[in-house]
């Protein structure tokens, strides 16, 4: 009798134990964030490649607080991206705004935007929600190629390198590619903090209720239509942010930021790495870059190798790098 | 500004809204019957366009591409549907989606191996070359050609669906699958057969479509965008609606392109963001699906 009831206890503990586990790394999980980002530009390859993985790694946790998260499968977030890019570069370039007010320019423009996009395309759900996000994203792709004179049309935007950036009396030389990584970190770890808080609040709870049960959460009281373009602004908030780092690192923007195939890469990292989880979109980021990076060495059709891995997460493993992981460290 | 002006470009948006209707239907066919939303459907309709053009070539003839490349091309996605999509079905809707968008990724870049990056262009069959007289104005007489061909191809489906025992499968299994299972009806291999339709659909679009453009790896992407848009306009799943909105995106684009051409590409968006705003379901969806 007191060994059934020792098993008992023991069989009690044992998922307690693994929660305590995972609700550890939860609340540590914005410094090791940053821990990992900082050892990025020492650990990795090359420069340039730790560069794209902070800016394409928070461009995916920027959408993984819609698609992960609130379970909405957008095609279009490159919109956002591209928007929070091109504002950035035409606020140095055309306003003569200082650096740190033009990211906030992007921002701005690219979360109006997501919040108009977003307004439009919750009128309709599902898979109707995946071809209206791709179809509007098409929309400002076509609207940058004609408004030349603004977005410099198929050429991209030029003109507005940063050599040195000055704030509060320091200047930093921006041709020195480390210390633009951590110039650009900082702005990254803020908005992972603003993300993880976001995901700890009760509006946090509510996005995961909709994609849980969407029926549910209405019935519950909650303003489902609301919390959605809430998610859709945040979301493309955040995406707008990486855009402007894109904006600063690059020193141009491209026309194809806008196009199909950006929209298609932040869906693929974020599910390559782990949709819904905290870390799974940086993973996801690091895979993607890495597997361009590897084959791109021997093939130039790097995409037909990227296409077929992510055919096979698809199939095999939809829970993404990191997500996997975490599944088998809480079934062991 | 002419009447006769107008009705040429009018009638160009007839053709290109054939085109259109093609791509959306078969879009439409198989969300109806799956529930999966076709991402490869504009790779599809571009290696439809190649491999008319492969096969035109192979033979000397663009009737044998016409008639060989959306067989083929509808056997591939019967190929495609048996061996990556029936493994989702059962799950999350987005997983069908999300593969068949990676799939459009690897046949575009597969393609690009095969034919190189560049387009290439797509001659117009001699016997359909030069215009005709039609008493109102001179028409391209390959356009008055594809009108016919969609035409022809949708009396067909319309009898197809609406008089054969295919038909009526189809109908119902689009409405309760698991009552067609009890009922001893092999509704996997309908549902291939639908998908083989479907993509042998757009294929045949990609087809009719290249002599009057040319065909390039990415002339899927806007197709895609285009099938969308028009999809949303028209109703997902409704037949109809994919046949009357891409008509209608089709001469919209046209006419546009001739009072405002840097509009062109940008009308039909904004269309959709007008019937997304005074009926999301679309002009002929029933409320409550979208």
């Amino acid at each position: 009798m007191t060994a059934s009831v020792h098993s008992v206890a023991e069989v009690m503990a044992g998922p307690a134990g693994r929660r305590g586990w995972r609700e550890r790394l939860a609340r540590w999980r914005v410094p090791l964030s940053v821990l990992v980002l900082c050892l990025l530009p020492w650990v990795l390859p090359s420069q340039a490649l730790a560069v794209n993985v902070l800016i394409y790694g928070l461009l995916a946790v920027g959408y993984n607080l819609l698609f992960g998260y609130t379970g909405m499968l957008s095609f279009g977030h490159a919109a956002f991206f591209g928007a929070g890019a091109y504002a950035t570069g035409i606020g140095i370039g055309q306003f003569g705004l200082p650096w740190f007010a033009a990211i906030g320019y992007g921002m701005l423009a690219g979360g109006a935007l997501a919040f108009v996009v977003g307004l439009l395309a919750i009128r309709t759900r599902g898979i109707y929600f995946s071809m209206v996000t791709l179809a509007l994203a098409q929309l400002v792709y076509y609207t940058a190629l004609q408004a030349t004179s603004i977005t410099g049309g198929e050429n991209g935007l030029r003109g507005f390198t940063l050599a040195r950036i000055d704030l509060f009396g320091w200047s930093i030389d921006f041709l020195d590619p480390v210390k633009k990584y951590y110039v650009l970190m900082v702005f990254a770890a803020l908005a992972l903090w603003f993300v993880s808080r976001i995901l700890n609040s009760p509006f946090g709870a509510v996005i995961e209720a909709i994609r849980e049960n969407e029926t549910r959460a209405r019935a519950c009281g909650y303003d489902v239509e609301r919390s959605k373009v809430m998610s859709f602004t945040l979301s493309g908030l955040v995406c707008a942010l990486a855009g402007a780092l894109f904006a600063l690192h690059l020193a141009i923007v491209p026309l194809d930021i806008l196009g199909i195939q950006t929209s298609g890469m932040i869906v693929m990292m974020t599910l390559l790495g782990g949709a819904g989880s905290f870390f799974g979109p940086f993973v996801g980021a690091l895979a993607f870059l890495l597997m361009e990076d590897v084959v791109s060495l021997w093939t130039p059709h790097w995409q037909i190798v990227v296409g077929t891995v992510f055919i096979l997460f698809v199939l095999f493993l939809p829970k993404g790098i990191w997500g996997t992981l975490l599944a088998w460290r809480a079934g062991r | 500004m002419d009447a006769e002006l107008i009705a040429m470009q009018l009638f160009s948006g007839v053709a290109l809204g054939a085109i259109l209707v093609m791509v959306a239907l078969g879009l439409s066919i198989i969300f109806g019957m799956l529930g999966v939303v076709n991402f490869a459907h504009g790779a599809l309709f571009m290696v439809g366009a190649y491999a008319g053009l492969y096969v035109a070539t192979l033979t000397g003839s663009f009737w044998w591409g016409l008639l060989v490349a959306p067989l083929a091309v509808g056997a591939f996605g019967m190929l495609i549907e048996r061996v990556l999509i029936r493994p989702l079905y059962g799950r999350s809707i987005d997983d069908p989606l999300l593969l068949t968008f990676g799939l459009g990724y690897v046949l575009v870049e597969t393609v690009r191996i095969l034919f190189g990056n560049e387009g290439m262009p797509f001659p117009t069959p001699p016997e359909l070359a030069g215009v005709a007289d039609l008493g109102i104005g001179y028409f391209p007489i390959y356009r008055l050609f594809v009108v016919g061909v969609v035409a022809v191809i949708l009396l067909l489906l319309w009898l197809g669906l609406e008089k054969t025992r295919f038909g009526l499968i189809v109908r119902a299994g689009a409405r309760d699958p698991q009552i067609m299972r009890v009922l001893g009806v092999d509704v996997a291999r309908v549902w291939l057969m639908v998908f083989g339709l479907g993509v042998g659909l757009t294929a045949l679009g990609g087809v009719l479509a290249a002599p009057m453009r040319s065909v390039d790896p990415e002339m899927g992407t806007l197709v895609l965008a285009e099938a969308f848009v028009v999809t949303v306009i028209g109703g997902m799943g409704s037949l109809v609606g994919a046949i009357v909105a891409g008509l209608l995106i089709g001469i919209a684009i046209s006419m546009t392109a001739l009072f405002a051409p840097e509009m062109a590409t940008i009308v039909m968006f904004a269309l959709m963001a007008l019937v997304l705003l005074i009926r999301p379901q679309g002009l002929f969806g029933k409320p409550g699906r979208a």
